[in-house]
């Protein structure tokens, strides 16, 4: 009887060492949860443009604001971030430090690229005086690309700091992770883009 | 006894799934499939520009249609090529949870747009001049 007890404690924790590793394997299905909840944000951020996006108040409307090329030129910053990205995963899986770092750099710096081409975007918006306050098209348009320039902003912030961990750590289990939960985010990110640019730019200018 | 057979059993079992979930949904592509991805994306980004900047067809309907088609068939290319969704990845668990999270948006997307349009319909109708007017 004792015995059996012994046995069954001696295997308990046998059994919550095996546990332990659970948690390395579902950190991508735990991002990938969240990474649907902030699709959820975004969604009604969409749903917030479509029903306001043709109130112009007497106001521009995206056919006098909008400048296409401009907007085709940040679609592609986001796109080749995208690709870099991969080929840093790529050099990743093949162990290599300096190669993973050096394609990490190039994300970031297509990523600075959006958002300078984005900032410069507003300003200029702001300046013509369609601010977010001209009318309930320019608030919901401010509010929707402005999110998604946030998401970018805090996923470079994130890159560098991932940067320095490569760097100083190297190529560990851990870096491993999170440079794989930076991927998902930087590529779900790409997709909100791809919503964006067709709802909001395109159909906006199509009128 | 019989819980001490079952116990290296399941262990076993766990393992094996371990191995078997770190091969297929560590989220790695090839660089085939990255540059499969890449090269759709540039074309269904580009199609629909040049639809809008080009003035390509004269009906707006027909265009819009065409650029919601090619942006969710592009989410599409991009879930599979770069996010390397695939049914059997966390035991289906992502993708379930990509079907809830599109069942919750198309309610929502759907229904707002709905309630919102019959409420604008509903609406007195409004001159610039009015607006201007407005507090």
């Amino acid at each position: 009887m004792t015995e059996k007890a012994q046995t069954q404690e001696a295997e308990a924790p046998q059994f919550y060492l095996e546990e332990e590793h659970h948690p390395e394997g579902s950190t991508m299905l735990g991002f990938w949860i969240y990474l649907m909840s902030d699709c959820l944000i975004f969604a009604v951020l969409f749903a917030t443009h479509g029903v306001l996006g043709r109130n112009y108040a007497a106001g521009p409307s995206p056919a006098d604001l909008f400048d296409l090329p401009l907007v085709a030129i940040n679609t592609a910053m986001l796109l080749f971030s995208s690709i870099t990205y991969g080929f840093a995963m790529l050099q990743m899986e093949r162990n290599a430090k300096m190669e993973t770092l050096f394609w990490l750099g190039v994300t970031g710096l297509f990523g600075l690229a959006f958002l300078g081409l984005e900032l410069y975007e507003f300003y200029h918006l702001i300046h013509e005086g369609a601010g977010p306050g001209r009318s309930a098209f320019l608030s919901s348009f401010f509010t929707l690309v402005g999110t998604h320039g946030l998401h970018v902003t805090f996923g470079i912030i994130w890159l560098v700091t991932l940067m320095v961990q490569v760097k100083m750590r190297g190529l560990i289990p851990e870096n491993r992770r999170r440079l794989m939960c930076l991927s998902m985010f930087w590529h779900f990110l790409d997709v909100i883009w791809i919503g964006v640019f067709s709802f909001v730019y395109l159909m906006g200018v199509l009128g | 006894m019989s819980s001490q057979a079952h116990a290296p059993a399941h262990e076993d079992a766990h393992n094996v799934h371990h191995g078997h979930s770190h091969g297929h949904d560590a989220g790695h592509g090839s660089l085939k499939t990255y540059m499969i991805g890449f090269v759709l994306s540039v074309i269904l980004t580009a199609i629909p520009f040049w639809l809008v900047m080009g003035e390509v067809f004269d009906s707006k309907i027909l265009t819009a249609v065409l650029i919601m088609v090619f942006a969710a068939v592009q989410i599409v290319v991009h879930m599979i090529c770069f996010l390397h969704m695939n049914p059997r990845s966390e035991g289906g668990w992502t993708v379930m949870a990509l079907i809830f999270t599109l069942i919750i948006v198309a309610i929502m997307l759907a229904g707002s747009f709905w309630v919102m349009h019959h409420l604008n319909t509903n609406m007195m109708p409004m001159s610039p001049e009015m607006m201007k007017n407005m507090p």
